[in-house]
C-alpha cells in the first residue's frame, strides 16, 4: 500500500460546533468523533475545542486535549498560541467551525502560527460560502446556479426583486442553515425579511424562486489525486421551497431515471474538481420535474447534516474518510470499513430505502409560526430503513415520537381547510395528506396542491388503501393472512392493525396489540434482520449494522443465544428535552458493557448520534424503540439483560410493559420506576418517609380544583403525569388561564390524569444526580440553578458544585436522597429535583434514569457516573469514589442554547416548559469566569455601547439594582422603559427613558433603538410567568432576537452575567484544558 | 386488493422462492444473475449482454419511473440499448405499480407484457443474491401459476454473440474517419458515443471479415456469454494486428482482443454487474467508478510480453483492460459508454478517436 500521508503533521486542532442549535445539531458530534478516531489511528496528537460538554467527542479517549471554550476566533487563537499545532481541521464542526476558521485565515492568525489547514483549502471554502464568488466560479465551467443579486440595502433588494419578478427568495450570506432567509411574494414581505436578514449579514441575496422543482443532493468525496466518488444521492420528498432540514428525505433517489441520476452525478464531480475540495462536500440541486433542467442551489464544503445522514444511510464513514484524505491519503489507500476487504474508492449500492423525517417541537413555543419553508425549524431527525417506501416512511413517522402510529390510523386531526394546509405546508403536512386521501382527494389533486412527486403520493395511497382493506374486518381471526402480511410489509404496526380491526372497541391499547401480535406470530409473519453492507450483498461483509424488515424471508445474522449480550436502548430523535446528553450516556453504557466482556447491543434510530455509529457497539439495530420492535429484537437476540435507564424517557416508558413480558431489565426494577413515575404512588411514599413536597392534587373535576386552588393560592403549576421536559406543563396565574389550559391538557392522555400543584416563588432549585447500588448511594453530585425555580431545569443555568447553598441544605438533600434511594431500592442512575427556600427542602421530581446533567457532572467531577451505573446494573462490584465535590477548586457552569432566531414569532421567554435546544458546560476558577465562558459559548456578547433595561416586577427590579450600578460604572449607556427608568432614577442611576411600542407617539422608541443598533444587550424581564400576551415585552424581546442582539430575560442570570464581565476582563480568562483542572 | 398470480423461482440447486407475477404470464428458464445498480432497468433489460439471463435487481423497489418511449434518433434507439428486451425475466423485492416520470410513456409491467417477459416481485432478493454469491451464477426457471413448467435452459451452450449480432453491415453517422464497429451484441450508446465524436461508424456482424474494408480504426463491442464462442471475431482481430490501425474494445471486446493477443479467459463465480466497480489505471493514482456487466474475465497472467494490463479491479484484482506496449491497441472490461451507470470513463472514446 502507498503511504501518501503528510508526516509533517504531528498535532492537530479540531474545532467543534458548540451547543446544539437548530441547523447545527448532533451530527457534528458524530463527524468530529470520527475525525478524531481517524487522527488517533495515525498516531497524531489531537486538541479539541468545543464547549459542548455533553458530547461524546469531549469524552476521555477521543481527543488528547479538550478545551471547553467558545469556538470563536479570540479563544481559538489563544489555544493555538498555547498548543502550537501543525494543522487545523475546520470541516467537522459545522458552520461555526468553518466561519471561525475562515476568520482566522483572513486575519493571518493561521499563517502567523504556521498552522496548516488540512483538507479543503480555505480559498475553496470562501468560494462556496460567498454567493457571488460561488456563482462566478460555477459560471467558469458553465454550471447553472440560481442567479441571485447580492444587495447591501433594502432599496437595492426591492430593485433586484422587481427585475427578477416575484416570488423571490431572500438569503443572508454566511448564515447557518438558511438563517434569516425566506420567500417573498410581494414588496411588503420583501422589506420585512431583508431588514431581518441584514442583521445577520451585511450581504443579502435576492433570487428567483423555483418553487415546485425537485430537490436532490449528492455527497461527493475527492482526494488530492483528483479521484472522485459520490457516496450517496438523496431526494427530498418535499419539493424545493422547503429547506432540506425541514424536508422528508429518501436515499437513494426514487424518481430519477438513470439518465437523470448520472447527469447530476457527473455535474457534482465536475463542480468538486473545479472548486478543489479535498475531503467531502455536498451539492444540492433544484431539478425540473418536466425536463433535465437544473440549478445548483449550494455546495457545502464541509461535513454537514446531510453527510451524517448519508454515512448512516450507506454505511460509508464520510467524516472518517474525509479526515484521512486531509492528511494526504488517496481514496485508493483506504479500505471500505464495513467489508474491510474492498476499497474505500467505491460508491455504495443500497438494497434498502432510507427515509429521514424531521422532528419539530413547535408546540413548545408561544406565538411561533407553524409553516415550514426555506428556513430550518426542526430540532432533530430520525432515519428509518425498510425495503419498501411504505415500510420506511411508516417506521419513520412512529420514530418521530409525537404520538403518531405511522402514516395512517392516528387520532383524528381536525383540519379545517385541507387545501390550504396542503398548499401552505406546516410541520403536520404529511398527516394532512393522509386526511386528504381519506376524504377522497386524488393523487393528482394532492400533487397539484403540494407539488410532491406523484410517486411518493401513490405509495402513500397504498397505505391508506391497505388500512381500508383492514377496516373491512371486525375480528382479528377473520383477517386474511395475505392482507396481514401486506400490511406488515407496508410498515403497519400491530397497533395500527388493531385500530383498524377493533375500531371504537379499542379500549386497551396493549390488549389489542397483543392480540394482533399473537395472531401474526402464529402465522409465521415475523420480521427478518438484514445487514447494511455497502455493496448490496455482492461481497461478504462481517457487518454488525442491522435493521428489521417484513420484506424478506431470511435473517442475515445467526443468533448464538448464548446469553452473553446486553441490550442498551438509545434515546431516539433529538428533541427539546432530550438530546446529545443521552447519547453520551448510551455510548458510555455500551463501552462499559463491552469492557466487561459482554456483547454490547444498541437499538436507536437517530442518524445524528455517535451511538448509531456501527463501530461503537458489537451489534447495532438501527430501528424503532417501540414496544413492538424492541420485543421483536429481544426475541431474536435473547440477551442476558436490557438497560433502559440511559436513553432518557423513551426507553424508561417501556419499563412496565417489557417487565410484563418477562424481559430482564437490568438495574432498578420496573415496579420502582413506576413508583417514581406515578405521582400518587410517589407522593404517598414521600408522605410515608416524611419528605416534604409542594402541595398538589389530581384533577378529576373543576369543583375540586377550585377548592384546592383556594387552599394553596395562585400561581399553580398544571401538568400531566409521565412528563418529559414539561410537555404540556404550564403555570397558571388566575382562574381564567387555568380553565383554558385544563381544557387542552385534559386531552393529553386519558390514562394519566392531570395534576395541579402549588407553585413556590423565589425558591432555589437544586438537583441531585446520583448512582445507587441496591438502594445505597455510590456517587452523587448536587448542583444549583442560577435562576429561581420557574425556569425549566433544562433551560436553567446550572452550577456544579453548588456555590451558594447552605451546608444544612446540602446535608438535608443528601439525607432525603438516601431515603428515596433506599425506599425505591435503586440500582443505577437517578436524578431528584428539589426546591430550597431558606432551609425548607421540597422534592419536586424524581427520575430513576440518567438525567441530562449526567455528562456535565461526570466531566466536572471527573468521575464517570454512567460507567459506575452500568457496572451496578450489570451486578459488578463498585467502590465508592473517594473524591467529592468539596475537593474541587474550580466550578462548572452549564448554560443553555436557545434557537429563537429560527423560530419566527416565538416569544423568547423562559418558563416551566423547556425551550432550549442545546447546552454548553465550561469550567472556571470561580463562578464569574465559568459564567463568562459558558455564556460567550452560547452566543452572548459583552456589550460595548448601551443596554436596554426593562426589569419586570418590584422583586426583579430590586434584584437587578446592583447590576444596573455595575453597568453604569462600567461606562455603558443605560436605556430603560417607564417603570424601570423611574426605579433607576430613584436609586441614583442615570438612564435614558424610552417608550414601549404601545406608546407609539412618544420618543425615543425602544424598538427604534434596537433597529439603530444603539444597544448591544437587552435585559427584558417579564412581570409574570404567563407567556401568552403578545404585548410590549414580547415585541421588544422578539426584536432583539430578530436583530441578533443578545437578550436576557431572567434577573438572576442577567446579574450574574453583568457581574462576570465587569469583574473578569476577557484577557484574564484562563486558557486551560480539561485535564489541567 | 390487487389480483396477482403467484410465481415461483426455482434454482438449479433446488432452492425455491415464491413471489408474485407482474409481467408477462409465462414460464421461462435461463441463467440467473444479480445486478446491484440502483437505477437503469430500461437500459439493462435491453442490453444484449443480458441475452439468456434472468436479472435480479438488488435494489428492492422496481419500476418507479416507468419506461421511456420506443423512439429512434439517427437510426439508433433513443432511450434503449437495443430494439428489444434481451433479459429472460426480471426479479425484484417490490414492484411499483404506479410510476412517475415526465419521459415515461408506459409502465414497466406494460412493457414486459408487450415483449412477453415475465417479472416477479415479493422475493427476498437479498437472500437470493447472497445465495448466488456463495454458490455462483446458476440456471434458474420462473414458473408462473397456471403457465406450466419448463426445462432448465443453459444460454452459455449457445453462441449468444451470433444470436444477438446484426446480420448485415449498417452505417451510422458521418465523418472523415471511418470506424469499424464489430457487433457482438452492441449497446446503442456505444454507437452514440462514437458518432457524437464525428466519425462514420460501419457496424458489421460478429463474424464479418472487416479486413476487406477500408477503415481508420476498429472497435469491438460488448456482448453476451462466453468469449470462446466468438473465435471468428478473434481470428479477424488477429488479422487486423497486421495493419497497425488503432483498436479499442469494450467488455466482450476486451476479452476478444485479449484472446487475439494470446491470453486466456475464464468464467467468474458470479461476475460483475453493477454501477460501482472501482477500477485503477495501473501505474497511476487514477481511479474510476465504472459500470459493468460481465461473467467472464481475462486472466492477466496469460498476457504475452508485448501486452500489459491497463486497468485492474480494486476489489478483487481482476483484469479491467489491456493495452499493447507499443501499438495503439487497448480495451476496457468495464463500460465507458455507461448507460446505465456512471460516465466517468467516457474519455476512452476520446482516447480512441485521437489515435485515428
Amino acid at each position: 500500500m502507498n503511504d501518501n500521508r503528510n508526516h509533517g503533521i504531528k498535532k492537530v486542532i479540531l474545532l467543534g460546533s458548540g451547543a446544539l442549535k437548530i441547523g447545527e445539531a448532533g451530527e457534528f458530534d458524530y463527524s468530529g468523533s470520527q475525525a478524531l478516531k481517524a487522527m488517533k489511528e495515525e498516531g497524531i496528537e489531537t486538541v479539541l475545542i468545543n464547549p459542548n460538554i455533553a458530547t461524546v467527542q469531549t469524552s476521555e479517549g477521543f481527543a488528547d486535549k479538550i478545551y471547553f471554550l467558545p469556538v470563536t476566533p479570540y479563544f481559538v487563537e489563544k489555544v493555538i498560541e498555547k498548543e502550537r499545532p501543525d494543522g487545523i481541521l475546520l470541516a467537522f464542526g459545522g458552520q461555526t467551525a468553518l466561519n471561525c476558521g475562515v476568520t482566522l485565515y483572513k486575519s493571518g492568525v493561521l499563517e502567523k502560527f504556521g498552522v496548516q489547514v488540512l483538507g479543503t483549502p480555505v480559498q475553496a471554502i470562501i468560494d462556496t460560502e460567498d454567493r457571488e464568488l460561488f456563482v462566478k466560479k460555477l459560471d467558469e465551467i458553465e454550471i447553472k446556479t440560481i442567479k441571485s443579486e447580492a444587495v447591501e440595502s433594502i432599496d437595492e433588494a426591492v430593485k433586484a426583486a422587481e427585475k427578477l419578478g416575484y416570488p423571490v427568495i431572500v438569503r443572508a450570506a454566511y448564515a447557518l442553515g438558511g438563517l434569516g432567509s425566506g420567500f417573498c411574494d410581494n414588496r411588503e414581505e420583501l422589506v420585512a425579511l431583508t431588514e431581518k436578514a441584514f442583521s445577520f449579514s451585511p450581504q443579502v441575496l435576492v433570487e428567483k424562486s423555483l418553487k415546485g422543482w425537485k430537490e436532490v443532493e449528492y455527497e461527493v468525496v475527492r482526494d488530492r489525486f483528483d479521484n472522485c466518488i459520490t457516496v450517496c444521492n438523496m431526494e427530498n420528498f418535499d419539493p424545493l421551497g422547503i429547506h432540506t432540514g425541514e424536508s422528508i428525505v429518501v436515499a437513494p433517489s426514487q424518481t430519477l431515471s438513470n439518465e437523470d441520476y448520472h447527469y447530476l452525478r457527473k455535474l457534482a464531480i465536475k463542480i468538486i474538481r473545479h472548486i478543489g475540495i479535498i475531503g467531502e462536500c455536498n451539492v444540492q440541486y433544484a431539478f425540473d420535474p418536466q425536463s433535465m433542467d437544473y440549478r445548483v442551489i449550494e455546495v457545502n464544503a464541509r461535513l454537514s447534516r446531510s453527510s451524517a445522514l448519508a454515512s448512516k444511510a450507506t454505511g460509508y464513514p464520510l467524516a472518517f474518510v474525509a479526515a484521512k484524505l486531509g492528511l494526504g491519503y488517496g481514496l485508493f489507500d483506504l479500505k471500505n470499513s464495513v467489508t474491510k476487504e474492498t476499497t474505500a474508492f467505491f460508491e455504495p449500492a443500497l438494497d434498502y430505502i432510507v427515509c429521514k423525517i424531521p422532528r419539530w417541537d413547535l408546540g413548545k413555543f408561544h406565538g411561533v409560526a407553524r409553516e415550514i419553508g426555506s428556513s430550518m425549524k426542526s430540532v432533530g431527525e430520525v432515519m428509518a430503513i425498510g425495503r419498501t417506501f411504505e415500510e420506511a416512511v411508516q417506521k419513520g413517522l412512529r420514530m418521530i415520537g409525537q404520538g403518531m402510529h405511522g402514516f395512517t390510523c392516528n387520532k383524528d386531526m381536525s383540519v379545517p381547510d385541507i387545501e390550504k394546509s396542503l398548499r401552505e405546508p406546516t410541520d403536520k403536512r404529511i398527516f394532512v395528506i393522509e386526511e386528504a386521501m381519506r376524504h377522497g382527494y386524488t393523487v393528482e389533486q394532492i400533487h397539484k396542491l403540494t407539488k410532491i412527486d406523484r410517486w411518493f403520493l401513490f405509495r402513500l395511497k397504498n397505505i391508506v388503501d391497505t388500512a381500508n382493506d383492514l377496516r373491512g374486518y371486525d375480528e382479528p381471526t377473520q383477517l386474511p393472512m395475505d392482507l396481514l402480511r401486506r400490511a406488515k410489509e407496508q410498515g403497519f404496526s400491530d397497533f395500527q392493525i388493531g385500530r383498524c380491526v377493533f375500531k371504537e372497541r379499542m379500549n386497551d391499547d396493549s390488549e389489542a396489540m397483543s392480540a394482533i401480535r399473537r395472531l401474526r406470530k402464529r402465522a409465521g409473519i415475523v420480521p427478518v434482520v438484514k445487514q447494511i453492507d455497502t455493496l448490496a450483498a455482492e461481497y461478504p461483509a462481517q457487518t454488525n449494522y442491522l435493521y428489521l424488515t417484513y420484506n424478506g424471508s431470511e435473517n442475515d445474522v445467526e443468533y448464538k443465544h448464548d446469553g452473553r449480550s446486553v441490550v442498551v436502548l438509545g434515546s431516539g430523535a433529538y428533541r427539546i428535552g432530550s438530546s446529545v446528553e443521552f447519547d453520551w450516556c448510551s455510548v458510555n453504557a455500551l463501552m462499559t458493557v463491552k469492557r466487561a466482556g459482554w456483547r454490547s447491543v444498541m437499538i436507536n434510530y437517530n442518524p445524528e448520534t455517535v451511538s448509531t455509529d456501527y463501530d461503537m457497539c458489537d451489534r447495532l439495530y438501527f430501528d424503532e424503540l417501540t414496544f413492538e420492535r424492541v420485543m421483536d429484537i429481544l426475541e431474536l437476540e435473547q440477551p442476558h439483560g436490557t438497560i433502559l435507564s440511559v436513553g432518557g424517557q423513551i426507553p424508561n416508558n417501556l419499563a412496565m410493559r417489557l417487565d410484563a413480558e418477562g424481559v430482564n431489565i437490568l438495574g432498578t426494577s420496573a415496579a420502582s420506576i413506576d413508583n417514581a413515575e406515578d405521582r400518587n404512588k410517589f407522593s404517598a411514599m414521600l408522605d410515608r418517609l416524611g419528605i416534604d413536597q409542594p402541595r398538589w392534587r389530581e384533577l378529576t373535576n373543576f369543583e375540586d380544583i377550585d377548592k384546592f386552588v383556594e387552599e394553596v393560592g395562585y400561581p399553580v403549576l398544571v401538568r400531566p403525569s409521565y412528563v418529559l421536559s414539561g410537555a404540556a406543563m404550564n403555570v397558571c396565574s388566575n382562574s381564567e388561564e387555568l380553565q383554558r389550559f385544563l381544557r387542552l391538557a385534559a386531552n393529553v392522555s386519558q390514562k394519566h390524569p392531570v395534576v395541579v400543584s402549588e407553585f413556590i416563588q423565589n425558591a432555589k432549585e437544586v438537583e441531585m444526580d446520583a448512582v445507587a447500588d441496591k438502594g445505597e448511594i455510590v456517587v452523587y453530585a448536587i448542583s444549583e440553578h442560577i435562576e429561581y425555580a420557574g425556569v425549566h431545569s433544562g433551560d436553567a443555568t446550572v452550577q456544579f458544585p453548588g456555590q451558594k447553598l447552605y451546608v444544612e441544605t446540602l446535608r438535608r438533600i443528601k439525607k432525603i436522597s438516601s431515603q428515596i434511594a433506599k425506599a425505591l431500592n435503586i440500582s443505577g442512575p437517578f436524578n431528584i429535583q428539589f426546591l430550597a427556600k431558606n432551609n425548607d427542602i421540597k422534592v419536586i421530581e424524581c427520575n430513576l434514569r440518567a438525567s441530562r446533567s449526567f455528562p456535565f457532572v461526570s466531566k466536572v467531577l471527573k468521575i464517570n457516573f454512567i460507567d459506575l451505573a452500568t457496572k451496578v446494573m450489570m451486578g459488578m462490584p463498585v467502590e465508592k469514589p473517594s473524591k467529592s465535590a468539596f475537593d474541587l477548586d474550580y466550578v462548572g457552569i452549564k448554560a443553555s442554547q436557545f434557537s429563537f432566531s429560527r423560530l419566527q414569532g416565538a416569544d423568547p421567554v423562559l418558563g416551566v416548559d423547556m425551550s432550549s435546544t442545546g447546552e454548553v458546560g465550561c469550567i472556571g476558577v470561580d463562578t464569574s469566569e465559568a459564567i463568562l465562558k459558558s455564556l460567550l459559548s452560547v452566543g452572548m456578547r459583552i456589550p460595548k455601547k448601551g443596554v436596554l433595561l426593562s426589569t419586570g416586577g418590584p422583586k426583579q427590579k430590586a434584584d437587578m439594582l446592583d447590576a444596573a450600578h455595575t453597568l453604569h460604572n462600567w461606562g455603558l449607556k443605560i436605556y430603560a422603559t417607564g417603570g424601570t427608568h423611574a426605579f433607576l432614577t430613584e436609586n441614583g442611576i442615570p438612564a435614558v427613558k424610552v417608550y414601549w411600542p404601545s406608546q407609539a407617539d412618544m420618543q425615543p422608541q425602544a424598538l427604534q433603538l434596537l433597529h439603530d443598533k444603539e444597544v448591544d444587550l437587552v435585559v427584558n424581564i417579564p412581570k409574570n410567568l404567563t407567556p401568552t400576551e403578545l404585548g410590549n415585552g414580547h415585541k421588544i424581546r422578539r426584536a432583539a432576537i430578530d436583530l441578533n442582539i443578545p437578550l436576557l430575560t431572567n434577573a438572576r442570570l442577567a446579574s450574574a452575567f453583568i457581574t462576570a464581565f465587569s469583574t473578569m476582563p476577557l484577557d484574564e480568562i484562563e486558557i486551560k484544558s480539561w485535564d489541567e483542572y | 386488493m390487487r389480483e396477482t398470480k403467484k410465481a415461483k423461482l426455482i434454482l438449479e440447486d433446488g432452492t425455491e422462492f415464491e413471489g408474485k407475477s407482474f409481467g408477462y404470464e409465462s414460464s421461462i428458464s435461463g441463467e440467473i444473475v444479480f445486478n446491484t445498480a440502483m437505477t437503469g432497468y430500461p437500459e439493462s433489460l435491453t442490453d444484449p449482454s443480458y441475452e439468456g439471463q434472468i436479472l435480479v435487481t438488488t435494489y428492492p423497489i422496481l419500476g418507479n419511473y416507468g419506461v421511456p418511449p420506443r423512439r429512434e434518433k439517427d437510426s439508433v434507439s433513443e432511450y434503449y440499448e437495443s430494439d428489444h428486451i434481451h433479459a429472460k425475466a426480471i426479479i425484484a423485492q417490490d414492484y411499483s405499480y404506479d410510476h412517475s416520470h415526465w419521459q415515461a410513456d408506459r409502465s414497466l409491467a406494460q412493457w414486459l407484457k408487450e415483449e412477453k417477459i415475465p417479472g416477479i416481485y415479493g422475493i427476498d432478493t437479498r437472500a437470493l443474491t447472497k445465495h448466488l454469491r456463495e454458490k455462483g451464477s446458476m440456471l434458474a426457471k420462473v414458473i408462473v401459476e397456471g403457465c406450466g413448467d419448463v426445462e432448465f435452459y443453459d444460454p452459455n451452450r449457445e453462441n449468444l454473440v451470433a444470436k444477438v449480432s446484426c446480420k448485415e453491415p449498417e452505417v451510422f453517422g458521418e465523418g472523415e474517419k471511418t470506424v469499424i464497429l464489430v457487433d457482438c451484441g452492441v449497446k446503442h450508446n456505444i454507437i452514440r458515443c462514437l458518432t457524437r465524436r464525428g466519425v462514420k461508424v460501419v457496424m458489421v456482424p460478429w463474424d464479418y471479415d472487416f479486413n476487406t474494408l477500408d477503415y481508420d480504426g476498429l472497435f469491438i463491442s460488448n456482448g453476451p456469454g462466453n468469449p470462446e464462442m466468438a473465435d471468428k471475431t478473434v481470428e479477424n482481430i488477429r488479422k487486423a494486428f497486421q495493419t497497425g490501425k488503432p483498436i479499442c474494445g469494450i467488455c466482450m471486446g476486451n476479452q476478444l482482443l485479449s484472446k487475439a493477443a494470446g491470453a486466456k479467459t475464464y468464467k467468474m463465480k458470479y461476475g460483475h454487474r453493477s454501477h460501482n466497480q472501482p477500477v485503477r489505471q495501473l501505474g497511476t493514482d487514477r481511479c474510476f467508478v465504472t459500470s459493468q456487466n460481465h461473467g467472464f474475465a481475462v486472466d492477466s497472467a496469460t498476457l504475452p510480453d508485448d501486452w500489459e494490463p491497463l486497468f485492474v479491479n480494486m476489489n478483487d484484482g481482476t483484469n479491467e483492460g489491456i493495452r499493447h506496449k507499443t501499438k495503439p491497441y487497448f480495451s476496457a472490461q468495464f463500460h465507458p459508454e455507461a448507460s446505465s451507470g456512471p460516465k466517468d470513463t467516457e474519455f476512452i472514446f476520446d482516447d480512441f478517436i485521437t489515435l485515428l
